[in-house]
Order: structure tokens, then sequence, then C-alpha cells
């Protein structure tokens, strides 16, 4: 049986759900889940054992640690137990490790997929700014992804959960230290993990009417996106732009509130599952690409969803 | 104070991408560009060495065509170029990070090695990390905030959720240059007519000993993502579309 790697990213002493998609992707191998178990063992044990876990390999490492010290000890395990596979999520910091874990082994990567078949070494990922789909097939010793946040679903298969401390000698090769870490928008949910995104396009008008969506978001358990438009126009900052130049998103619901519809902005959400569109141009782009829309003034339609959801 | 920014030729990102046979696509008559990350660090590096003196050189691995890609990133005041010239794009961003190597090797090793975050046509995310693994230098990708004091640099890269980490490191170091680090300049018409004139030295890809028949990554289909259709409008008051909206995303769709 094939032996996989899966690293599994936590969040407040929880596992991150969009990691539990990720493991699905290794289904029927022979799982080690990598996580830094840090001080909160109980929950996450029992999680990944019910999504599949047969090994738990805790390597404990200090907050704000390099990571080019994350990426060695994370190749140092791959030696020990002699992985086939490593997988990962195509979050901010999985794509980061995963790109230092290639270089250091000099093995193939393939960032950001949407489908993987690894016992073929098959993915199929985004080219062009999401307007292909590209199939590539991989060679090497150790097959190396990372997944789209919330392209596969997570199953529920149990594993065997047996924890393994895992230490090793490699130490930091300090080309780098990370100082500080600064807060730029209070608790929000990342956008490109968040299982479903409200954004607000140009029609917001102002900075201060994304509270209109934030008390939307609150009740769905959604992050809050921007369009470029609204971006430019000074309303959003960077951080929340969805589309090509912004953020590449894939949650199960995405509306959109006031959003033309460029090709620029598809390009960075097109592959949602579910598509709502609000604007009150009925001629508006957006409404040939979604699921669902309603024409209406987002001001008047938004705040009756909220109170209705 | 010598910059190299490393610079990808692609498909302009409102080209309409044609696909040729299984996996090519129609490249003869779409615009190509500079990669939109790599102009955050072609505009970080002249404003650098604008301040601190010294030198910015572009480096482009591509076919022959790049180079009015690098004309155009000459005419936003770099200083001088160099072209590795390859018979197609490699799809293997190890080839490519070679290629890089070789040519840097050859031109000198700079104090900052700029490139995007990523380019918008494979979108591999990892060609500037092999090539700061090949130097054993520093690198830091996504980087919307740089600064450079003496031999060291302070950047800071946004990691989702709301943060940013605030990263020291040393000088030499690749910097992977995201949207936020700066706004590209227009160059004006005497700038484009200096870049004419600039020297791009052409590298045959042949003269630096990398095996291009190695590529571990190969492209076995391309297609168009279909646009969805058929959008179902709700009709009635907001109160009817707004139900009517909670009840497909709750029983249909089952994603609330």
């Amino acid at each position: 049986m094939a032996k996989t790697g899966v690293l599994i990213e936590t969040e407040n002493g929880q596992v991150k759900e969009t990691s539990l998609g990720t493991m699905a992707a290794a289904v029927g191998h022979e799982i080690y889940a990598l996580v830094n178990l840090g001080d909160s063992q109980g929950d996450i044990k029992e999680k990944l054992t019910e999504y599949g876990a047969d090994k738990i390999v805790n390597f404990s490492v200090a907050p704000l640690s390099s990571p080019d010290f994350i990426a060695e000890i994370l190749v140092a395990a791959v030696k020990k137990f002699g992985f086939d596979n490593l997988i990962g999520t195509a979050s901010a910091a999985g794509k980061d490790i995963f790109a230092r874990i290639a270089a250091i082994i000099d093995e193939p990567l393939i960032s950001d997929c949407i489908e993987v078949d690894i016992a073929q070494k098959i993915l199929k990922k985004s080219h062009f700014s999401g307007k292909t789909m590209a199939t590539l097939k991989v060679k090497g010793n150790v097959f190396l992804c990372t997944i789209r946040p919330n392209s596969i679903e997570p199953v529920t298969k149990s594993g065997a959960g047996e924890i393994l401390d895992f230490s090793t000698d490699v130490s930091d090769p300090e080309l780098m230290k990370i100082v500080e870490v600064k807060k730029v928008s209070e608790g929000k949910l990342d956008l490109t993990e968040a299982p479903i995104i409200v954004t607000g396009g140009r029609a917001i008008k102002a900075a201060e009417n994304y509270s209109m969506l934030e008390a939307c978001a609150e009740k769905l358990g959604a992050a809050v996106g921007a369009s470029r438009a609204a971006v430019d126009a000074g309303y959003a900052p960077h951080s929340m732009q969805v589309g090509q130049t912004g953020k590449t998103v894939s949650p199960k619901l995405y509306i959109a509130c006031g959003v033309s519809g460029a090709v620029q902005h598809f390009a960075g959400m097109k592959t949602s599952k579910v598509i709502v569109a609000i604007n009150e141009d009925k001629d508006a782009p957006i409404f040939s690409k979604c699921d669902y829309g309603i024409v209406g003034d987002i001001f008047d339609v938004v705040p009756v969803l909220t109170e209705k959801l | 104070m010598k910059i190299i920014v490393c610079v990808k030729h692609v498909p302009d990102t409102a080209a309409t991408i044609k696909i040729a046979g299984d996996s090519g696509y129609e490249d003869s008559d779409i615009k190509f560009v500079a990669n939109p990350y790599d102009e955050h660090g072609i505009e970080e590096a002249v404003s650098i060495v604008e301040k601190q003196g010294g030198e910015v050189v572009i480096l482009t691995v591509g076919k022959a065509e790049a180079v009015s890609t690098i004309r155009s990133a000459l005419a936003m005041g770099a200083h001088r170029a160099i072209l590795v010239k390859t018979e197609t794009q490699f799809l293997d961003s190890s080839l490519t990070a070679k290629a890089l190597k070789s040519a840097i090797e050859q031109d000198g090793l700079p104090d900052i090695i700029f490139t995007g975050k990523g380019s918008v046509d494979t979108e591999s995310f990892q060609t500037q990390y092999r090539l700061a693994r090949s130097f054993d230098i520093p690198i830091v990708n996504e980087v919307s905030t740089l600064n450079i004091e003496g031999d060291k640099a302070v950047a800071q890269r946004e990691t989702g959720g709301g943060e940013k980490q605030v990263i020291e490191l040393s000088l030499p170091c690749v910097i992977g240059a995201t949207k936020g680090l700066n706004e590209p300049r227009y160059p004006k018409f005497p700038d484009i007519m200096k870049a004419k004139k600039k020297e791009i030295k052409e590298i045959e890809l042949s003269a630096l000993d990398i095996d291009s028949s190695s590529e571990k990554v190969s492209l076995v289909k391309l297609e168009i993502i279909s646009e969805r259709s058929g959008a179902k409008i709700l009709e009635g008051s907001v109160d009817d579309q707004v139900n009517e909206l909670i009840n497909i995303l709750k029983e249909k769709e089952k994603v609330i």
C-alpha cells in the first residue's frame, strides 16, 4: 500500500476543515497525518482518526519557526517513513512550505490542484488564470502536490490513529527570521480557505458599507471579499480582492453582491460550487455566468437575506 | 547595489486562449506581456536603484519573441537584459530555475533577485524557491512591503486569515513580489525610445549545460473551462426572492 504523508494545518487547536478535504485525496493509502500538535492533542487526534489517519506524526516546532525549518523537518519525515507521496493544502502556508520541500529534494511539485489521481500521478489544475484546465502527468521519486482548499469533500473513514512522536536532528538553516506577526484585519476568516464567501463589488459605494456584508457573512460563517473595482475605488484593501490579481478561491457557495462579473473576477472564483449574484443591473455579465441570480439593489436584498438566514 | 529581475513572457491576461491540438494553444495572434507580478519586481528594483544607486538587470528564459517583453521592462528603467533562448517555454519549473541559475552565475550573483509571486500562465508558484535553493540564499514570496537597510531586508508577507508576517533576511536574497508592493510605472515615450538602445545579451540554452530532455512534468491535455450558463433568475418581491434563494441553498444545493 502506498504511504502518503498529509500535512495537516490547525487553527485555534482544531484541524482545519480544508486539511480534512486534502486527506480525502489519499483515501486507500496508508495515511500519515503530519501535524504540529503543540499543547492540544485530544480533539485533533480524534478528528484525524475519524477522517482516515493511520498514523499521526507529531512534529513539534515553536511558534514563528521559519518555513525553511518546517520544510527541513518534513523532508526528514519523508526520508524516515519512506513516503511515496506528500500532499498538503494550497493555503498561503502550504504553498510556501511545499515549494521549499520541492526545492530541497529536487522533485516535481504541482501546486493548487483541483483534482488528483495519486496512483497515476495525474493532476488537474488551472492554467492561464482560470481560463483553462490543464491535465498534468509527473515523474519523480516522491510525488508532491498541494490541493486547492474546498475542492475535495472530506470523507469519514476510520483510520488506526496511532500517535508517533517524531523528532529529528535537523536544524533551522537560519536564512530568515519571522520577527512579528501583524493582524491586518480583525477576526476575519481566511478568504482562500473559507467555505462560503460574500463579495462586494463597486456597487457597495463606500468602505463602511462592507459592514452590511459582514453581518450577512457572520450568519453564514463566511468570509468577505471584494472585486478589483471595489479595491481600486478604495472601498476595500487588496488583501480582500478576489480575481486575477487577487486571491483565487473555490468555496462551496459564492455570493457576489454588486459585482459586474468581469472575466478577471471569474478567473479567481469560477471553480466555486454554487455562484449566486445580486445586482441591480439585469444586463450585468455576471447573470450569464452564475447559478442563481437576484436582480435588485444590494442595499434592499442583502439586509433581508441576513435577517432570514 | 546590483539587482536581477526574472521576468516571464506570458499571454496577456485579457487574451482569449484558443486551444490547439490536445495540449497546445494558439500563441501567434495573442498579445504577450511581462508577467503582471514580475512588473511589481521591476518597479521595486528600479526604485531601489534610483535611491541607492546601482544596476537593474532583466533576466528572461523564453522564446526569441520574449524580446518585446524585455524591451518593455527596460523602458520601465532597467539598465540591461539577458535572454536565455529556448525553443519552448518549460513546463518543469526545475529546468527554468536551472537556466536562471546558470545565467546568473555567468553574470555574477546580485544583491537581490526579484521574481513575481508566480506566473499567470502555468501558475506553478515554485521557480523562485528552486532558484533560491540553488544559491542557498533566503527567499520570501508574496511580498507586499519591502525595506532594504544595508545588507538586510525586511519583508512583509500576507499569510491569510488577515495576518502579515514581518520577516528579516540578509542579502543576497530572492523576493517574490505581489500586488500591493508598489504601482508599476507606465513608461513614457522617451523611456521607450531609450530602451531600444539598451543591451540585450542573448544566450542559447544549449550553451548552459542543462539537460532539457529531463522534464519531469508533462502536459497531457489543455481544455477551456466552460462558463456556466442558464442561471436561474429568481422572481417576485425581495421577500419571495430571498425565501426561494435560502430554500434552494439549503434543500437543493445543501451548501448552507
